[in-house]
């Protein structure tokens, strides 16, 4: 490049406040942040097991904590986070097969809005299913 | 590195609210990236009102109209004015796109108009594209044989010329680049979209000879592999073409030819 006459340093032009967030990605990062969520969800099921193996009282506090209100919601938390980033793995399992379904551009923004949806869907259904077979 | 805040001297101010022309009656607002070597002061944002009953429909018109009725020291890349040279290249409405192709009448309220992102900026919305095409020097996008030249030129069949198409219409004005957030946290190391469109090209053309070179090339963690797929290059590209798919295709030779 030609020498610039430029005595001061030049400013980065804005990126991320600038970028408009658009539906991939959105679910790019989402899929970043619920495998981040996915470790501690691991650790809430080892916790579990690990108190199954414990004594009684044991375990039945910790089943009290996530039988309670609050552990429920955070459950409930841990199931959508994990069908989302099974969702997404699926989703760049077959983006890598260079198929034109999910990298083509309108097919891959349809792929991206629906995901949202599709693991909420799943996620109740889950639940449903969860509460059904207890109550059986 | 991920750096999710701008540099001290990169963050953006308020800029000034240019008058509003005299007698207009349809008026556009738009809020313009301007910063300049020639003071000390910051990146700033400054607002226009242009009269749209005596401009063109384009993003590009818009900027010109301010340029040459407003305030002339606005300075940006433009040479074509129909999508074919790539100059005009920037972020509109939150997206990479070309000025010139772009119609201000896609854009709802106010049109906000930035330099390709993540970018050192000259002026205004002139980015330094030093690195992408050292970048694109780097995977050497001419034809390469060994096969003793031919009396006339390379042929190809009509099936293998298609291979290059949705890849030669490339016009490398760097929206996809420049979109890429993986480039934006590493754009030293990985090549990004554009470049990797190119090598594709290459790739796949069935003159070229040095397929395995290129391959050996970007087999690298950081070239090639930083594509996680978030495909912002293929929604910015201003010609309808492909990157995040052309990346997914080299991806799949290098695991065909370990196979």
């Amino acid at each position: 490049m030609s020498k610039t006459t430029a005595t001061r340093a030049r400013p980065l032009s804005p990126h991320l406040q600038i970028y408009k967030p658009i539906p991939t990605m959105m679910m790019s990062i989402i899929h970043r942040i619920t495998g981040c969520a996915l470790y501690f969800g691991t650790l809430l099921v080892a916790i579990w097991l690990m108190a199954a193996s414990g004594t009684p009282e044991t375990f039945g506090r910790v089943q009290a904590i996530y039988g309670s209100w609050l552990g429920l919601v955070v459950l409930f938390g841990f199931t959508w986070v994990l069908v989302h980033h099974m969702l997404g793995g699926i989703r760049h399992l077959v983006m890598d097969t260079g198929s034109e379904a999910a990298l083509g551009k309108d097919q891959s923004r349809r792929a991206a809005v629906a995901m949202p949806i599709i693991s909420i869907v799943l996620t109740i259904l889950v639940w449903i299913v969860a509460i059904m077979a207890r109550g059986a | 590195m991920v750096e999710i805040t701008l540099p001290k001297n990169s963050r953006i101010n308020e800029g000034k609210t240019w008058p509003k022309p005299a007698g207009a009656t349809n008026l556009r607002e738009y809020k313009i990236y301007r910063w300049s070597p020639d003071d000390d002061e910051n990146p700033r944002t400054d607002t226009y009102y242009v009269d749209m009953d005596d401009c063109g429909p384009m993003v590009l018109d818009a900027l010109l109209w301010i340029k040459n009725n407003v305030d002339p020291t606005l300075t940006l890349r433009r040479s074509c004015r129909e999508g074919i040279c790539g100059s005009c290249a920037m972020n509109i409405d939150g997206t990479n796109t070309l000025a010139c192709t772009k119609g201000a009448d896609e854009v709802s309220g106010v049109v906000k108009v930035y330099p390709l992102p993540h970018m050192p900026v000259v002026k205004d919305l002139v980015p330094d594209l030093t690195v992408p095409y050292a970048q694109l020097s780097s995977i050497q996008p001419w034809l390469q044989t060994v096969s003793p030249e031919p009396a006339k030129e390379w042929t190809q069949s009509h099936e293998d010329r298609q291979k290059l198409d949705g890849l030669y219409e490339c016009i490398l004005c760097f929206c996809c680049q420049t979109s890429c957030p993986s480039y934006w946290w590493n754009g030293e190391r990985y090549l990004g979209p554009a470049v990797l469109l190119q090598a594709y090209r290459w790739l796949i053309d069935s003159r070229d000879e040095a397929t395995g070179e290129r391959l050996d090339n970007l087999e690298d963690p950081f070239r090639l592999y930083r594509c996680h797929t978030i495909m912002n290059c293929t929604q910015a590209c201003p010609k309808g073409l492909n990157p995040a798919k052309a990346i997914a295709e080299i991806k799949k030779m290098m695991v065909e030819r370990r196979v």
